[in-house]
């Protein structure tokens, strides 16, 4: 016969102010098999929980329903409370009458009886409940980081620091990133390359750390601590293990015009290239979309065309007939670090944005985005860091700056605010006037968010010491007139329209996550926002792990981040992995769907709707080693415990634990039976 | 499809070669239409800064007669008119108030959603018949290399949502009627700019500064006219350039987009009403005349050798 302890919280006024607790507790005391019932204030403090623990052994209690939050945020605290009080954590059940019901409702006396029913029906699940044991999985102390910017560069440094084997998958020929790019820092000016770059030297000469440049993830298999990961090694076309990184072939290859993506676009290399002096590694790629020789190949040339890159290398490293290469990688657990783009402002935009046509970016060749003008203003850069314009040469002594293009601007379908552009804009108008002395800087900002450490500061400093004019107000269009660019402008604080000629201009557009990361998202089975910046597990709380165990996320795929939050983001990413790998075993629920093989048909529908693939089929023999029939078999260690398998059964074979058919059932007679 | 014609004073009065030559020009293009009888004024300017019901009511008495005289769509050449048709038809569809409130006050039943066109769209819809009859002229095209800068203006592009133009910044579908009549929309940087309105009167110099911008873009950027589809920014371009070009700048003809369209499909100039235009198209009409007759004596000589 079932005893069960019924305890109804008030949650302070969150439940007691719609809820009669006192009513509910006395009605359930009367429910058949309920032993004990009693409600109180705060269920989820210490005394409440002594009372459970007290109930449960004074009243010897075979089951405990807590009638309170949502399961989410205490099931854990109620169950260890059981446990401790020698009951099996899985007799423990929460009956959520706060998020659905008190909280959701107005009418107390209504409120109340779906309280009095909500009890009840878990009362009768939990009758039906078996003692369960947590099942315990090893765990792979191996890391996979996506993404060589600095926030994966720092997540697999600390990862490594801490005793792990990382593998860091970069896309693009070289780690480095974004922030490779950037010629200085704000708020302190440092040169970017200069603390970035022993960085990616550490990276790539740390013995845990296993480096892949050129690759990409192609498909994640597993659980936490159990991945299984298939990444695309481009084919590099050069034998990265006998290049010394001359750089001859670089010389030698007759394509020169090819945009530099490392320079925004306004610089060019050649096909066979190595993405920026200080790469890593220095070891040169074959464009193929623009190299000659793959061009002829493409056209259906027979003749094999150029291969002056192959004459040039003194050590044979060039390999036109390299294929990719797919690579499979055991990992227990993974950082996404894949960073950002910047918003394309043309007028054709993807995913239905539409662009600023008004600002004429790409038609008008000096207006350029904040990318572009680090590269401009960086000595690696194509001007070797001289500030000239991209159309004439000219050294511009007007330069207009323009905060919040697609940011903060809902009908551009991206109301969030990009955080980093307040801060480069300053430092833009900052190194401007650093090497153009008597240039104008105008700035057309919304307001200056310049939150963080020496953020004021740095933005007051570009006013008072370096002549920032910062004008409030929007541009309302840039055209071309003669040799000037006409700024139209409001200034919302003079209340007057301005038109500003400058010669060249600075859009801040909008941070947006990279191009493939929805695909990403969705190989990792973790969850993105609708601009499809990953979704972090809580948004206070747990803000570097993601919704799917083991999978965690650092820097600017997860919201518009600066370096220090990116690498801050990184080391807490890379301490919730080492946190991880400090057990020699994972707890996990034993939430999962079991298979009876004596009923089982063997149709295995089962196996075809497992979202997991969980679902094997499994040969029954007999003494003689006979294959008498085929069922289904399930992975506890795979099994997420989602039930689609336990739907689907035509024969009712398959039970999921914690929610079995009988305690499904039970939870609906309650509500049908009981007055 | 049924449509009526909603006039306005405009159209009647100061503008009345506009509607000579919108009247001309749909005749051509065999559009059907019906003048709304016992039309009233649109409250254009005056009405809906000074009480929103008025704004509404307005030009709402026009939509519910077109309704009920069988319409169910309206063409308001003036862009003034259109705005005010559209606008109000906006509000009474997203204001459940006062559209609760109209019957009363207009004394009629709420009109059903109209389709309610502006020239522009209008003409854009028949471009494959505009096509059409220009090449089935004899005489060689008339319109063939003349370069037009197309001007908006604010009142038929903004706002979006009421309008629903093309692209509120960059539309492009007066570029398409233009190109239709056989003459090349230019690119240039004034098109959706403010003409001064209503100030013409009131200040008469800022209008003649803000028209001033816009003529001598449409000219540095090559125009040899200026294509536009308001009374009120035909009035500031054309009657107010004398002063713009008082320091001696070529005048540039502003015509009305009907006025192309029936040029291209030959109407005659007079049909047009391009005599009641201030800056003289004349020249322009013989220049492209002239080009036309070398052009086909050209085509001539060629064909006979």
């Amino acid at each position: 016969m079932a005893r069960i302890g019924v305890f109804v919280c008030h949650c302070g006024e969150n439940i007691g102010r719609t809820v009669d607790c006192a009513a509910v507790a006395e009605t359930l005391a009367g429910h058949p098999g309920v032993a004990h019932a009693e409600d109180y204030k705060y269920m989820c403090s210490d005394p409440g929980q002594a009372l459970i623990k007290r109930a449960i052994i004074d009243k010897r209690l075979t089951g405990v329903v807590v009638a309170a939050c949502s399961p989410h945020m205490h099931e854990k605290t109620f169950r260890r409370a059981a446990s401790q009080a020698g009951l099996n954590p899985f007799m423990c059940e929460m009956a959520n009458i706060r998020e659905h019901c008190s909280w959701i409702h107005e009418d107390r006396d209504a409120a109340t009886a779906k309280a009095i029913d909500t009890a009840r029906t878990i009362v009768e699940k939990v009758k039906h409940n078996e003692p369960l044991q947590t099942i315990h999985i090893p765990v792979t102390k191996r890391a996979l980081v996506i993404g060589g910017g600095i926030a994966g560069i720092q997540a697999a440094l600390d990862i490594a620091d801490g005793g792990h084997e990382v593998v860091l998958v970069e896309k693009d020929p070289s780690i480095g990133g974004h922030m490779a790019q950037l010629s200085e820092t704000f708020p302190t000016l440092d040169c970017s390359q200069c603390i970035l770059t022993p960085r990616m030297v550490e990276a790539y000469q740390h013995p845990n750390i296993k480096l892949m440049t050129w690759s990409e993830v192609e498909a994640v298999d597993g659980y936490i601590g159990n991945f299984t990961v298939t990444v695309r090694k481009k084919a590099r076309s050069v034998d990265a293990d006998v290049c010394n990184g001359c750089g001859d072939c670089l010389a030698a290859c007759p394509n020169r015009r090819t945009p530099s993506e490392f320079d925004a676009g306004l610089g060019t290399r050649s096909a066979i290239y190595v993405p920026f002096p200080q790469a890593v590694p220095n070891t040169p790629v074959i464009d193929r979309a623009n190299c000659g020789r793959f061009k002829a190949i493409a056209k259906g040339i027979k003749k094999e065309v150029c291969g002056k890159c192959a004459e040039a290398c003194l050590k044979g490293a060039i390999d036109f007939t390299q294929q990719d290469e797919l690579v499979t990688e055991e990992v227990g657990a993974i950082v996404v670090a894949t960073g950002y783009q910047l918003y394309s402002i043309g007028r054709a935009q993807p995913e239905g944005l539409t662009g600023y046509g008004e600002y004429g970016y790409g038609e008008i060749p000096d207006v350029i985005d904040g990318l572009q003008f680090e590269r401009l203003a960086s000595a690696s850069g194509p001007t070797a860091g001289e500030l000239r314009r991209p159309s004439d040469g000219k050294v511009p002594q007007t330069v207009v700056f323009v905060h919040c293009v697609g940011s903060r601007d809902p009908e551009k379908g991206m109301a969030y605010c990009s955080k980093i552009c307040c801060m480069y804009n300053a430092k833009h108008a900052m190194l401007y006037r650093h090497k153009v002395h008597d240039g104008r800087a105008v700035l057309f900002y919304m307001d200056v968010r310049a939150a963080g450490k020496g953020y004021d500061e740095f933005t007051r400093r570009a006013v008072e010491e370096d002549g920032a004019e910062y004008l409030r107000g929007r541009v309302s269009r840039l055209y071309r007139d003669g040799d000037v660019i006409k700024v139209v402008g409001y200034d919302t604080l003079a209340h007057e329209p301005v038109e500003i000629d400058a010669d060249m201009v600075v859009l801040a557009t909008a941070i947006r996550p990279q191009p493939g990361i929805k695909q990403l998202a969705q190989t990792l089975s973790v969850s993105y926002d609708e601009h499809g910046f990953i979704n972090e597990a809580h948004p206070k709380l747990r803000p570097v792990e993601t919704n799917t165990a083991g999978v965690y996320v650092a820097g600017a795929c997860q919201a518009p981040r600066d370096i220090p939050d990116s690498v801050a983001m990184a080391s807490a990413a890379a301490a919730k992995v080492l946190g991880l790998f400090s057990v020699a075993e994972l707890e996990r629920e034993p939430a999962v769907a079991a298979v009876n093989e004596t009923t089982c048909v063997g149709c295995l529908t089962c196996q075809r709707v497992c979202p997991y693939g969980a679902v094997e089929a499994k040969e029954i023999r007999d003494r003689d080693g006979n294959v008498v029939r085929t069922v289904a078999s399930i992975n506890p260690g795979v099994c997420q415990g989602c039930g689609t398998c336990q739907a689907v059964c035509m024969s009712k074979s398959i039970e999921l634990a914690t929610f079995t058919d009988a305690e499904m059932y039970s939870e609906i007679e309650a509500l049908a039976f009981w007055p | 499809m049924t449509l009526a014609y909603y006039p306005g004073c405009s159209l009647k009065g100061t503008s009345r070669e506009f509607e000579e030559s919108f009247l001309a020009v749909t005749r051509a293009l065999r559009i059907e239409m019906t003048e709304i009888d016992d039309w009233s004024c649109c409250g254009a300017s005056s009405a809906h800064p000074i009480s929103r019901d008025l704004g509404v009511a307005l030009p709402a008495r026009n939509l519910a007669l077109a309704a009920e005289q069988g319409a169910d769509e309206v063409v308001a050449p003036c862009a003034a008119c259109y705005n005010r048709l559209a606008t109000a038809q906006h509000e009474l569809g997203a204001d459940a108030d006062l559209a609760a409130r109209m019957p009363g006050i207009l004394g009629h039943s709420l009109p059903p959603a109209l389709h309610i066109h502006n020239v522009v769209d209008l003409l854009a819809a028949y471009a494959p018949r505009i096509e059409e009859l220009v090449a089935a002229r004899v005489d060689p095209p008339l319109l063939a290399g003349l370069r037009v800068a197309a001007y908006y203006g604010c009142l038929l592009v903004r706002p979006n949502e009421v309008t629903g133009f093309d692209d509120a910044e960059q539309p492009a579908t007066m570029e398409t009627v233009i190109s239709a009549a056989g003459a090349s929309p230019v690119a240039w940087n004034m098109a959706v700019e403010c003409c001064g309105g209503a100030f013409s009167i009131s200040r008469t110099q800022s209008v003649v500064r803000l028209g001033r911008r816009i003529v001598a873009d449409a000219r540095a950027h090559g125009a040899q006219a200026i294509a536009v589809a308001c009374p009120l920014c035909h009035t500031n371009l054309d009657l107010r350039q004398a002063a713009m070009t008082a320091r001696g700048e070529e005048p540039l003809p502003a015509l009305f987009i009907t006025d192309l369209v029936g040029l291209a499909i030959g109407l005659s100039p007079g049909e047009l009403g391009l005599a009641r235009h201030f800056v003289d198209t004349e020249p322009l009409l013989a220049s492209l005349a002239a080009e036309a007759e070398a052009t086909a004596t050209a085509a001539a000589a060629q064909e006979s050798s």
